[in-house]
């Protein structure tokens, strides 16, 4: 059984994707349960396995791919993490999506390639080498450009150009990363505190080009500045897909890929032996800054949260990089509250554009009446953002910036008090809109009237259960199974075995 | 029973078969022979892996006076593709000639005339075998590109035609030269026997023109687009997945065989360099095309010149990178054999539903054809280079070979590539994707789906199943 799980795991999502595919357009409601009943039997089996690594059990599936290469995929505590999170938003983002898409064409091929795209997640979180990792790293651009596209238009069609043009190009940077590293030490196998440490010192400045190009090749993904420019481009797409992109799959598998080099390749103090991680931590705050600037200055409400997410992802490479357990729980923590605050934050966009027909922050005005549930949701995903207790981002800046203390990089938290009131800048002018302005005498667009709920449930319930959870994973992060403590888990593996 | 014989049995009794018959139901007749070939493939590809190469004399005359067939693990690897994806392109033929009712008549004979040459070609030991297998094999293949007898299809077919006497004259020159030097054609003696004199070099460079020639390489491909883009799906498929790598097989053996004594390095890097330009200029031609079945060609003129990086990879370097280009090189011809074939199939349903040829007459067609699309999507995996594929996976050991033997350009060569490669598929997918139009569309039979499909997931397989062919590819490695 632990060979046959991370394979179940993955094929739940794989087989839900060549199932629907083959399915005629019309079938909406049996594609609609196959999809979920997948999404639900993903979520039980990962529950297992993360209840089985927390006693110590390890799950691994390999196989000889050729000559001296496996193909394998292992959970562990980190791929949990990950596989936990799009998981877990694989299934809301579904139910969102099924509403959203309701009564538009072409919904055989979206939900094939949303449920490939989840597939190749899966395969990101669990891959147990850097071979296996770019199998799916690459098998999630492709996957998802076809969402990218979905609507067709000229502007989307220019938007997937972007997309690939930044995702391939990356992933070239990262094929001859691995290539040479597996080239120079003969394996890249994921070990707990890396591979590297006993490598002669000959061999440092090769192995410093190497992480340069791999942290290169997923810093497009992870929307490190300045390789981000594909994902304000991609805001065309459809909102669920926007959610995919920011939140279960793309940035967070370039975040994640950051995670595996630093800390079970290269190994966190080679790293920091190698004198890598402080130039990364630099990169990041710029990163940081200079998406909250840009968010600033954007008037469409999508556009905004994009150049948040430009920055906020790269607060889970600081973490990363700072040296020390607590950093590196802020990181980790990170991964997961930005996921699912950022996921409430574009439901909610997806929402204001369906129901009401708002896309601009300025027809926000007033909404708070119209659809108080929705914002309430906004409302927090924002909080968190800017880092206000007892949202869950509150929880991630605080270890970040105590990891950054222990680092004895006091700039860092100059970084984060900056980022912060930017943060601030740009997320409470539309809270303000939100509740305390006077509403327009008409919405621009209004497609769904106020009955019974204030737009469709299908919208409504994954947005509001997405806003609890992030509330929930701040005021719980003492509990035992709440994120802050598996992430925990991770840093002690990390730094005490 | 040595099964060796049987492969060439088998399709010269069905060529004469649909020849002389042809009133009975050919296409599921040769359905029955080629699943028949399939099998003797494949208990033979068994045989080799259990116990070894193996040979066979015909009429136990050995050489140098008989004809000596070989099957080592590199051959049975061969000859195994050619099965499965005749096989397939049957499959598809049968469905799709219903609308060539003319076509069909030769069809067939030329078909299995094709096969016979190339299972030739695979097993054959010695030189002269090789030129009568290459001989058998361009005339067939020039038959089928003419077969619609349209004015376009037989000004192609000539230059084919032309182009390939021309490499055949070089060629048999060539093993003139050396069958008057040395007194024998056997390839396993010759290896032994040559020596680095001027006659020998000449008739090698002579043999190497030719065999440059048909394979199309760059600058010598320029007959290549026109033969395999206006001929009929099937054929194209088999011309871009198989004929050409017949010549290329050849001039691999040739090369490994009279090794790094006689073969200069200086030249492998001349044969590396036409590769790298092959790349960029397919590549970039494919991308201008206008013409859908135009832009495969051009690809197959790109991805020709992935294999000619066998040779600065090989000669004159470690063992161990030699392994590896070797390995790479066999694994990027099984893949892309298969790959190519998967997109001729689905780019010939697409342009046979649409009834029009040019690729801004796809607009909007992921709508209407999601499969044959698919199919096309999953066979560009391969040919890109990306993972999951065999094309991947062989791009991996060239490059791994690059970078041991610190040849970092040759590196630079496979990912440029890569990114031409990646910027004219996309160019199908970004106008099929399309949402104003709606193209007009004839219903195709869902077997012509599902033979690309089945193709393009064998090359998508080949990613995860690589260590399979590539154990067997080890076979030859003695003779490096």
């Amino acid at each position: 059984m632990n060979f046959w799980l991370p394979l179940l795991v993955l094929a739940t999502s794989l087989v839900a994707a060549l199932f629907i595919f083959t399915l005629p357009e019309e079938r909406h409601a049996l594609r609609g349960s196959f999809n979920l009943l997948a999404a639900v039997v993903k979520i039980a089996l990962v529950g297992w396995m993360i209840i089985a690594v927390a006693n110590q059990q390890t799950f691994e599936t390999r196989f000889t791919l050729m000559g001296d290469i496996d193909f394998v995929l292992r959970a562990d505590a980190l791929s949990l993490l990950f596989a936990g999170l799009s998981s877990l938003l694989w299934l809301f983002t579904t139910i969102y999506a099924m509403g959203y898409l309701e009564g538009t064409p072409q919904r055989s091929r979206f939900f094939g390639f949303f449920s490939l795209c989840v597939a190749s997640t899966m395969g990101v979180s669990m891959a147990g080498n850097l071979f296996t990792f770019l199998i799916f790293f690459e098998m999630l651009t492709l996957s998802t450009y076809p969402l990218v596209v979905h609507k067709g238009s000229a502007e989307a069609l220019r938007a997937g150009r972007t997309y690939l043009f930044y995702t391939i190009g990356g992933g070239v940077a990262l094929l001859v990363g691995i290539a040479s590293l597996h080239a120079l030490v003969g394996h890249t196998e994921f070990v707990e505190t890396g591979v590297l440490r006993d490598v002669s010192p000959d061999l440092y400045p090769a192995l410093t080009a190497i992480f340069v190009l791999l942290i290169a090749g997923l810093g497009v993904k992870a929307a490190i500045v300045p390789l981000h420019g594909w994902l304000p481009a991609a805001m065309v797409a459809p909102a669920p897909v926007s959610a995919l992109l920011h939140a279960v799959a793309v940035v967070k598998a370039g975040a994640f890929g950051v995670v595996r080099v630093i800390y079970n390749v290269f190994g966190v103090e080679f790293s920091y032996q190698l004198g890598v991680l402080v130039p990364l931590a630099a990169v990041a705050s710029f990163t940081i800054i200079w998406g909250s600037i840009q968010a600033l200055r954007q008037s469409d409400i999508k556009k905004r949260l994009a150049f948040s997410t430009v920055s906020q992802v790269s607060y889970i490479i600081l973490g990363l990089s700072l040296f020390g357990p607590i950093g590196t729980m802020g990181g980790l923590v990170h991964l997961l509250h930005q996921g699912i605050m950022k996921v409430t934050l574009f439901f909610c966009a997806g929402i204001f554009a369906e129901t009401l027909g708002i896309t601009r922050i300025r027809d926000l005005n007033g909404v708070g009446k119209r659809m108080p549930l929705t914002s309430a949701a906004f409302t927090i995903g924002a909080f968190g953002m800017i880092g206000i207790p007892p949202v869950a981002g509150f929880i991630s800046k605080w270890y970040l910036g105590w990891g950054a203390m222990e680092a004895g990089l006091h700039w860092v938290l100059g970084v984060l008090l900056v980022s912060s009131l930017l943060n601030a800048a740009y997320f409470l002018p539309v809270i303000y809109r939100l509740w305390f302005a006077r509403p327009a005498p008409e919405w621009p667009d209004e497609q769904i009237p106020a009955g019974r709920f204030e737009t469709n449930p299908w919208l409504l319930l994954p947005t509001v259960i997405t806003a609890a959870f992030s509330l929930g994973a701040g005021v719980f992060a003492a509990a035992a199974w709440s994120p802050l403590s598996w992430a925990e888990l991770i840093a002690v593996r990390e730094y005490l075995s | 029973m040595n099964l060796i014989p049987l492969l060439l049995v088998i399709p010269l009794a069905w060529a004469l078969l649909s020849l002389l018959l042809p009133r009975l139901p050919i296409g599921l007749l040769a359905l029955a022979g080629i699943v028949l070939q399939l099998g003797t493939a494949a208990m033979l590809w068994n045989n080799v892996q259990v116990h070894g190469a193996s040979s066979y004399a015909i009429g136990d005359w050995v050489a140098p006076l008989g004809i000596t067939l070989v099957a080592d693990g590199l051959t049975v690897t061969l000859l195994a593709m050619t099965a499965l994806i005749a096989v397939v392109c049957a499959f598809y033929a049968i469905f799709y000639l219903r609308a060539y009712e003319k076509e069909r008549r030769y069809f067939w004979p030329l078909f299995w005339f094709l096969l016979a040459a190339l299972n030739g070609i695979w097993l054959a030991g010695d030189l002269f075998n090789l030129y009568v297998g290459l001989e058998l094999l361009t005339l067939s293949a020039v038959g089928m590109v003419t077969l619609s007898g349209e004015r376009h299809a037989l000004a192609a077919g000539l230059r084919y035609l032309y182009a390939a006497l021309l490499g055949s004259l070089a060629y048999l020159l060539g093993v003139a030269l050396l069958y008057g030097a040395y007194g024998t054609l056997d390839l396993g003696q010759l290896s032994s026997l040559l020596d680095a004199n001027l006659m020998t070099q000449l008739a090698l460079a002579l043999m190497t023109f030719g065999l440059l020639m048909k394979t199309a390489v760059f600058p010598l491909h320029s007959w290549l687009p026109p033969a395999h883009g206006g001929a009929l799906a099937p054929v194209s498929a088999i011309l871009s997945a198989l004929v050409v790598k017949s010549s290329f097989y050849i001039l691999a053996r040739l090369w490994m065989d009279a090794g790094d004594a006689l073969m200069p390095v200086s030249a492998a890097q001349l044969l590396g360099t036409l590769g790298a330009l092959a790349i960029i200029w397919g590549g970039w031609q494919a991308f201008r095309q206008s013409e859908i079945k135009m832009l495969v060609a051009y690809s197959t003129v790109a991805q020709l010149g992935y294999l000619m990086l066998l040779f600065p990879l090989a000669i004159g370097q470690s063992q161990q990178s030699a392994v590896l280009a070797w390995q790479g090189t066999m694994l990027h011809l099984l893949s892309h054999g298969f790959a190519k074939a998967a997109m001729f199939l689905a780019v010939g349903t697409l342009v046979l539903a649409v009834g029009k040829k040019r690729v801004v007459d796809m607009a909007g067609i992921s709508a209407k054809m999601p499969l044959a699309l698919f199919a096309f999507g999953l066979a560009s995996i391969s040919i890109m280079g990306l993972p999951p594929s065999g094309g991947f996976n062989a791009k991996w050991l060239l490059m791994q070979s690059a970078i041991q033997s610190g040849q970092w350009h040759w590196v630079a060569v496979l990912l440029v590539g890569s990114l031409i490669t990646a910027s004219y598929v996309f160019r199908v997918f970004s106008v099929s994707f399309q949402k104003d139009a709606d193209p007009q569309i004839r219903s195709t039979h869902p077997a012509l789906d599902l033979s690309a499909l089945l193709l393009a997931a064998i090359a998508i397989a080949l990613g995860f199943a690589a260590a399979i062919p590539v154990e067997l590819l080890t076979l030859p490695e003695d003779m490096l």
